[in-house]
């Protein structure tokens, strides 16, 4: 008779398929997991507590610093909140270049996801490939305003730089250069059967429980639930472009991997009409009044970061400095599930489907 | 000797300058007096307009005013101690309430037929300084109705009844809260610090928070 007993596991904080410093304790019976307890906090930094001393220009780069794969959104979430409660009308040309940015940050936050996702399952290449692409976004962000990840782009009233002279073509060409790339990768990886046999019907829910969590983006609608915010409640330009929201059937990790590749390219496709429609002259800041004072109240705001729905909720006092800021993150909700997803699973599982949630630290902590 | 020069120049110009000046001055007030004609005229059209209905109703006025009874309904008459759309936030139909309410009232939100709340998009915390409150964000995926229940509490022993039972995802939001603004949330099936570590002192939101370091 072989005396078993149950093993106690620590992955992270440190551990290279948990992006960041995402921290998880897991107890196992042999490969089979039991119980998974999450671990937060290691990135705490206390966003929340420092804005309250801030006024808004000064928390725009905190906000960057939050989901740092994804700045743009981030900036947008929060001056988009303090927009709506002046009441302040932004000019076209601004909101166009918001919205161009916004969409090449969702294909090269994507294009993160794809790369280190891959990457956690085994598949080295993939990785340099989704990186060499995702540079030549980063490099014309750094174009525009001068950093590379941490773009503190976004201003109360409109963006703080202009296009500069021949930046919106090159932001053409990049266009059918990704899709190409795209159809490149989806032969390349999307096909492979050990991929497949690693992801299929892996992590998978239904919808109810989705909603009862209050997932949001591609791990809500993996689940067929046709919930994307540019859709369901149109802010900024989006009215105005064609796309579809890709829905999935099974939700299992499968499906999320589809529904991201898919979301590649619909931004693509938003981004094509956006550079045909963007108008020639304008300007790019509103008329904003020198201190940004929002009235006493509160507003609730979100919108669709490429993890879901990302909200800002601001208590105003009337002053410059927000009373209580709080931000509603994708990546901190969409977590919870987690530890359900993992009662059964293997260890190898525990990989793909934290993968597939698709976290950024930055976010989880706030 | 430019100097005399210039002296010499400028009494010449000057009189050369005089009438297309003075047919700027000219046009310039004329210009300020039709402005001013026009502002009186727009102000005077907006005070008409406003004084006989002071707003017109929102649109979406029928739809607080039916959660407003069902919540009656639901909690008794005494339960709603606020309600009001939140003209900043598009109209945004708000209900406060006590918290010694808010357990019959979330399931009832979730389950009524004709509200159907079954997504909670946020929740957050506020300390107010003379109590605090817990902002519940949610909407409805079918018909997209949306509402903001804020539950009011003593900043004293603060305790809201958690809303994990009604939907799971309020759990991690709950335990942020009370990690950071130090409010209960009986009926939580985990309540323990989320952000900070376990043995931190105290709960950072607060307004009267003393930071241990305040170098830091």
């Amino acid at each position: 008779m072989i005396r078993t007993e149950e093993l106690l596991l620590n992955v992270g904080p440190q551990h290279p398929s948990t992006h960041g410093v995402f921290r998880i304790v897991v107890k196992l019976d042999g490969e089979v997991i039991t119980e998974a307890t999450p671990v937060m906090g290691y990135l705490h930094r206390g966003t929340e507590k420092i804005a309250e001393n801030l006024n808004f220009t000064q928390i725009i780069p905190y906000t960057d610093r939050m989901d740092y794969v994804s700045a743009m959104t981030n900036n947008y979430v929060l001056v988009h909140a303090v927009e709506t409660m002046m009441g302040l009308e932004i000019p076209l040309r601004a909101e166009f270049m918001r919205l161009i940015v916004m969409e090449m940050q969702r294909v090269a936050s994507h294009l993160v996801w794809w790369g280190t996702y891959l990457l956690d399952i085994g598949a080295m290449s993939p990785f340099l490939y989704a990186f060499r692409d995702r540079e030549i976004i980063i490099d014309l962000f750094n174009e525009l305003c001068g950093a590379r990840l941490t773009y503190n782009y976004m201003r109360v009233g409109g963006v703080k730089w202009d296009a500069p002279p021949g930046w919106m073509d090159k932001v053409r060409d990049f266009i059918p250069y990704m899709e190409k790339k795209l159809q490149e990768y989806d032969k390349l990886v999307s096909g492979n059967e050990i991929f497949l046999a690693r992801i299929k019907g892996i992590g998978q829910y239904d919808a109810a429980t989705a909603i009862d969590y209050g997932l949001s983006g591609a791990n809500l609608r993996c689940t067929g639930v046709d919930w994307d915010l540019r859709k369901a409640e149109p802010y900024s330009l989006y009215d105005r472009f064609e796309f579809d929201v890709p829905l999935g059937t099974r939700g299992d990790c499968y499906d999320r991997y589809r529904i991201r590749l898919e979301e590649i390219k619909q931004s693509l496709r938003i981004l094509k009409q956006a550079v045909e429609q963007f108008p020639q002259g304008g300007e790019t800041m509103g008329k904003v009044p020198r201190a940004i004072r929002p009235p006493a109240g509160e507003v609730y705001v979100r919108i669709e970061s490429p993890r879901g729905e990302i909200g800002c909720h601001i208590v105003s006092k009337g002053k410059a400095e927000p009373y209580r800021l709080k931000f509603r993150r994708p990546s901190f909700v969409n977590l919870q599930l987690l530890p359900k997803l993992l009662v059964g699973e293997t260890m190898t599982n525990l990989i793909t489907i934290l993968g597939g949630v698709d976290i950024v630290v930055g976010e989880v902590d706030c | 000797m430019s100097e005399e020069q210039e002296k010499k120049d400028k009494p010449e110009e000057a009189p050369a300058v005089d009438p297309e000046r003075e047919a700027k001055l000219k046009a310039a007030a004329e210009a300020r007096a039709a402005r001013q004609a026009a502002k009186e005229k727009a102000e005077a059209e907006a005070a008409e307009a406003a004084s006989p209905e002071p707003k017109p109703p929102s649109p979406k006025q029928p739809q607080p005013d039916r959660l407003v009874a069902l919540v009656r309904q639901a909690a008794g008459d005494d339960a709603i101690m606020e309600s009001y759309l939140n003209e900043l936030n598009g109209d945004m139909p708000t209900l406060v309430i006590h918290n010694k309410h808010w357990r019959s009232i979330a399931s009832m939100l979730k389950e009524h037929d004709e509200l159907r709340f079954n997504y909670l998009r946020n929740v957050s915390g506020v300390d107010y300084e003379t109590h605090m409150e817990v902002v519940y964000h949610m909407i409805s995926l079918e018909s997209k109705q949306e509402a903001a229940i804020k539950v009011r509490t003593e900043r004293d022993a603060a305790s809201v009844y958690s809303a994990t039972p009604v939907w799971a995802t309020a759990n991690w939001n709950e335990r942020e809260i009370y990690d950071l603004l130090g409010i209960d949330f009986p009926g939580h099936p985990d309540l323990r610090r989320i952000m900070m570590p376990d043995d931190w002192v105290g709960h950072p939101l607060r307004k009267d928070y003393e930071p241990l370091d305040s170098e830091v």
